[in-house]
């Protein structure tokens, strides 16, 4: 059966970040995903080529890399939407540690996440009852906007801060201080503004927005951030940090 | 404690922001009222002679003014060429310190 | 080099950083020249010919106009922030601010 397929060019970062581009000739396939390519390339052409994934269905993120220099998850990019002019180049995520070709340290990242006080904290030990939070309650509606973060890594790679600013504390790691701002049953109010609030914290946040841009939930971290910015500014008028 | 400078910084940005927003306003309607039919050193020193509303409120608009741009300057020197430290805060602070100055200089010569 | 620049909100931030920049190294040229005030009003005269000059009164006209632009990209900056709109909703109000300043600034300048 003759089937005249289209080749496409697939550069590669191959190495670490003194490495280089690698460019492979594959077949461009119909419905095909960048994950479905990076895996035939391993198995049939480089066995050498070092990738994440995980669930392969848009349900953990370990698949976030630059796609023509924007970050997306592989497992829900088609090739044939991102290709262009028959060219298609995969890099490891931004401004995070390269640890092999495509694959990235993400620990910074969760440190970040912590430094921020990334957790929950409760009230009082020995809680003996629910905390009563109703579905319309304000609050929880915050938090219910920002809580669906699953640490992917996009965000932090698409910062424009981040990438002038290492030390900054990241679209992700402030979305979930916000959502947690907003979990009334934490204890931690106080702690958080401060940690959040520090020479690395949400004030160097220019609203680029390109986290809201390339996040792949639709989350919005300028818009929690900006929710911090708020509270760090009354506290800060009131005195209490 | 100097963890807590770069989010009082950030607040005093905002807040001379907000002020000046309101200041321009006024600044420009009022400029361009007053140049009509061309711009002359006496005309806007016989507005401004013995005035001391202009005085305050030009005033307080140096000392806003030189805030936020000393600040906003500030950032932009951390981010883009990377300076930090007492070398990049002295820099900022004589800035800050000339405009005040000459802003007040200028104040006092339209005024006195 | 540069990644995924292409959306609005990164230009929006660019713009509002260097018209703030151009604007701060202008002030104290405008203070100083202000000051002159204080050697009295032929001094300051003898500079304020200057502003006759075409080239001078274009050079205004763009001051202003950078002004307006960060007037409103401040608004939009403070809009979000403090009440915390969508971006979308932002991007309006710079763009009708803009034009309506910009439309005022340049009838209210003469300019054309």
């Amino acid at each position: 059966m003759s089937n005249q397929q289209e080749m496409i060019t697939i550069s590669i970062w191959r190495g670490k970040e003194d490495g280089d581009l690698e460019s492979f000739k594959v077949p461009l396939v119909d419905n095909q995903t960048i994950l479905d390519l990076l895996t035939n390339i391993q198995r049939d052409v480089d066995p050498s080529l070092s990738y994440r994934f995980a669930c392969r269905v848009g349900m953990c993120g370990s698949c976030a890399m630059r796609v023509n220099g924007k970050p997306r998850w592989t497992c829900r990019t088609l090739v044939s939407k991102v290709v262009t002019n028959n060219v298609l180049r995969l890099e490891p995520l931004s401004n995070l540690p390269v640890v092999k070709d495509l694959v990235v340290d993400m620990a910074p990242f969760f440190d970040k996440w912590q430094k921020g006080k990334g957790r929950f904290e409760a009230k009082n030990s020995g809680v003996k009852e629910f905390a009563p939070i109703k579905p319309d309650n304000k609050m929880r509606q915050l938090a219910d906007e920002s809580i669906e973060c699953i640490n992917c890594g996009i965000c932090y790679s698409a910062c424009d801060v981040v990438e002038t600013n290492p030390n900054y504390l990241g679209p992700a790691a402030l979305n979930r201080a916000w959502s947690l701002m907003n979990d009334e049953r934490d204890g931690s109010r106080v702690d958080r503004l401060i940690a959040i609030s520090g020479d690395d914290g949400c004030q160097n946040c220019h609203t680029n927005s390109q986290c809201v841009a390339r996040c792949p939930l639709q989350l919005n971290p300028t818009a929690s951030i900006a929710g911090l910015k708020k509270l760090v500014a009354m506290a800060t008028l009131k005195g209490e940090l | 404690m100097s963890n807590r400078l770069e989010i009082k910084l950030w607040l005093a940005h905002r807040l001379t922001g907000m002020a000046l927003g309101l200041f321009v306003i006024i600044h420009l309607i009022t400029i361009m009222i007053v140049i009509q039919g061309g711009l002359s050193a006496a005309e806007i020193m016989e507005r401004t002679s013995s005035n001391f509303i202009v005085a305050i409120f030009y005033g307080l608009f140096v000392v806003a003014a030189a805030v936020h741009s000393a600040i906003g300057l500030r950032t932009v020197a951390q981010e883009v060429l990377k300076w930090n430290g007492t070398c990049l805060n002295v820099v900022i602070l004589t800035f800050f310190s000339f405009l005040c100055v000459v802003g007040m200089a200028a104040i006092i010569g339209l005024v006195l | 080099m540069k990644r995924n620049h292409d959306k609005k909100e990164y230009w929006a931030s660019f713009v509002q950083r260097w018209s703030g920049v151009v604007l701060a190294l202008f002030l104290p040229a405008h203070f100083l020249i202000l000051s002159l005030a204080l050697q009295g009003a032929e001094v300051l005269d003898s500079f304020l010919h200057w502003t006759d000059l075409p080239m001078v009164k274009f050079a205004e006209a763009g001051l202003v106009g950078l002004l307006a632009v960060h007037f409103m990209g401040g608004i939009r900056i403070l809009v979000i922030e403090f009440f915390r709109w969508a971006e979308w909703q932002g991007h309006l109000i710079t763009i009708a601010g803009c034009s309506a300043v910009a439309c005022g600034s340049l009838f209210l300048l003469r300019a054309f």
